[in-house]
């Protein structure tokens, strides 16, 4: 098509701001959140309308077995007498045991002053403000778990009669299990990981052959591996503890989860992070610590603390090596005759439950805050 | 590109006869290809080189050998006195004369600006964190962003990363500066403002070696301009020469592709 020059086109100059105008439909509020969330087009409105009735439905009676209708005061009889609550005085008139396991009632001190110093230690790491971070990690990371040893099996020197690894047990054996486990796999993990990627191919190939060999079986597997064959494996007169093959177990198969984890984070750090560094003169470990770990171990915490979630609740597999973590022991007290009752088997999985549900949830919660608090502006 | 090209070289400009950086016979293969071919480049302290050619023409790879981020296979390279070869304690030793700045910055986004600045002097030189602090000030005050300290990279415009990139470098002290086309990334508003600092790191004497195509930079600020082709050095002249007598042919059709615009 011909242009037509002689029309004398002149140029457009705009003079002068426009003035802002507001959006043409309201975006914030209630109502409009409502609007665009649950009933965004028909199928989302279906959605929101099915689900609404399913809570509907299902709520009312779970509240009412849980709380409304649940016996909290009184025996056995009172449980049998109301067979559609929950029994929690089940729960109230066991909750030692589920606690302590069959740790010496005597000596039952030893855990509580462990279980407080814990809770502090957590809370002083994980709230912001607090002062000397680095001096209580340490403290928490090493000697806690030194003095907690101690604490928990005994010393004849120290005046603390020895409480044998068997009498542990309940929500202790837990925690335990658990803490070992994350306290060991996240370090041990990194070196896999690091070792992993290593160009030196004998250890590479030396960590890669870990890393499938603990993840291509399952922890049932190696729980049992460690308390049936690996004994063959040991001189005749050594023995090892049950429960410290359980945590070893337990710690090495999560390391191998850990590993993989991590090493998706180094694989997401650009190879100009490395060359900034070095070309500053960092040795290769201080390289590593100080640039590519911090940044490549933030990128996974999402996987990291589900890697701990995941560990968390595997510990009780140990109820089949006949170790009594806090589900081995209410399972236990289950079938207590005095207890025979239809809602008590309910309350005792529930409560587990809940107590699992909340540990675990709280590492979610946390991983996100710290998520939030690394976030330092745009990616580049 | 504007620059102050009228600005009379200061004396701190001389170069000496001093040789700080000795590159004889040097190949590099990656694999079977062979990217860099008898290299032969002497530098003496308070050079500026510039060193130009077509992508892929092995410029990179060619610094980079300098401080060990590549690793030749032939020939020998010294800096300042130093043999590069595999003792590792000659090459932390070089790269602490040796600062440098890549065309997308990389600085460390977990860390802030003055960290950034600090973190080399405090972790490789042991310097108390007190002092590397003050270095740091000084340096963030010469590229003009001491306001931006507290900052996160990713928080900058691109110009003003790379003057903390450039800051970073020359936190460390170093005795030679390579650059690795650093104004390439960069928006063209934001050009300026990195060539203004490294023509002042120039007018100070730094011994400068710079990949760029920033023509009007090489012929303010360099001494020697280097053609790079295919691997090897096809032509080396001071930049007068370079530019309006270029030698040989692939030389002409570079200048002549690079300067049509
Ligand atoms: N790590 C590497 N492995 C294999 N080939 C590479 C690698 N790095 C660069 N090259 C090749 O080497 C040649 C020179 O690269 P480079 O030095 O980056 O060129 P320039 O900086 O001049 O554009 C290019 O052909 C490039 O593809
Ligand atoms: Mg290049």
């Amino acid at each position: 098509m011909a242009m037509d020059n002689s029309t004398g086109y002149s140029g457009v100059v705009n003079s002068g701001d426009l003035p802002d105008k507001p959006a043409p439909i309201k975006t914030d509020g209630v109502g409009p959140w409502i609007r665009d969330n649950l009933f965004n087009g028909a199928f989302n409105s279906i959605l929101t309308i099915s689900s609404l009735l399913l809570v509907l439905y299902t709520l009312p009676s779970a509240l009412n077995w849980l709380i409304f209708n649940a016996v909290w005061t009184g025996g056995s009889d009172a449980c049998r007498a109301n067979p559609d609550g929950a029994c929690w005085t089940f729960v109230t008139s066991r909750w030692e045991q589920f606690l302590y396991g069959f740790y010496e009632k005597s000596e039952r001190w030893r855990i509580d002053i462990l279980l407080v110093i814990l809770a502090v230690g957590i809370a002083w790491l994980a709230w912001e403000r607090t002062p000397g971070k680095k001096l209580m990690a340490f403290f928490m990371l090493v000697i806690y778990p030194i003095f907690a040893f101690f604490m928990m099996y005994g010393n004849e020197a120290m005046g603390l009669p020895i409480v044998e690894t068997p009498q542990w047990g309940g929500f202790t054996l837990t925690l335990v299990i658990a803490l070992s486990g994350i306290v060991a796999s996240l370090p041990i993990g990194i070196v896999l990981a690091l070792g992993r990627r290593s160009e030196m191919r004998i250890i590479s190939l030396l960590c890669t052959i870990f890393i499938e060999f603990w993840r291509g079986i399952p922890l049932v597997a190696v729980l049992f591996m460690a308390t049936i064959m690996f004994p063959l494996f040991l001189p005749a007169g050594v023995t090892f503890d049950q429960l410290l093959r359980a945590v070893i177990g337990v710690a090495l198969f999560a390391s191998a989860y850990m590993a993989e984890v991590v090493r998706g984070g180094l694989q997401a750090i650009p190879k100009g992070q490395y060359e900034g560094a070095m070309a500053l003169g960092l040795p290769f470990w201080k390289m590593m610590r100080l640039i590519i770990l911090p940044q490549a171990l933030k990128i996974v915490i999402p996987g990291i603390v589900n890697t701990f979630i995941g560990l968390f609740k595997d510990t009780t597999l140990v109820l089949i090596i006949a170790l009594f973590d806090l589900l081995g022991i209410v399972q236990a007290s289950i079938a207590d005759p005095n207890w025979s009752i239809k809602s008590v088997p309910y309350t005792g999985y529930a409560f587990v439950a809940i107590v699992f549900w909340i540990c675990c949830y709280s590492m979610a919660l946390y991983s996100r805050y710290i998520e939030d608090k690394l976030h330092t502006g745009h990616k580049r | 590109m504007e620059l102050d090209q009228n600005q009379a070289a200061p004396a701190s400009m001389q170069v000496s006869d001093e040789s700080v950086i000795k590159i004889t016979d040097m190949n590099k293969w990656y694999g079977q290809f062979h990217v860099l071919k008898e290299i032969n480049l002497n530098v003496n302290r308070g050079e500026r080189i510039v060193i130009c050619g077509p992508s892929g023409s092995g410029k990179s790879t060619l610094i980079r050998c300098i401080n060990r981020l590549e690793e030749h296979q032939q020939g020998s390279i010294n800096v300042d006195g130093i043999e590069l070869n595999n003792d590792l304690k000659n090459i932390d030793a070089i790269r602490r004369e040796v600062g440098m700045v890549f065309q997308h910055f990389n600085l460390f986004p977990h860390l802030t600006v003055l960290e950034n600045c600090t973190l080399a002097p405090i972790w490789v030189k042991k310097m108390p964190k007190k002092e590397a602090e003050e270095v740091a000030m000084k340096y963030l005050e010469r590229v003009r962003i001491p306001e931006q300290a507290l900052k996160f990279p990713g928080q900058l415009s691109g110009g003003q990363q790379q003057r903390v990139a450039i800051a970073r470098s020359l936190c460390m002290n170093p005795k030679i500066m390579l650059f690795d086309e650093p104004t390439s990334a960069l928006d063209p508003e934001m050009i300026k403002e990195v060539l203004d600092v490294m023509i002042e790191l120039a007018h100070e004497g730094m011994t400068m070696i710079c990949v760029t195509h920033e023509m009007g930079f090489a012929k303010t600020v360099a001494n020697r301009v280097i053609f790079m082709d295919g691997g090897q050095i096809i032509e080396e002249n001071e930049p007068n020469e370079f530019f309006n007598n270029p030698q040989s042919e692939r030389t002409q059709l570079f200048l002549s592709q690079i300067l049509a615009h």
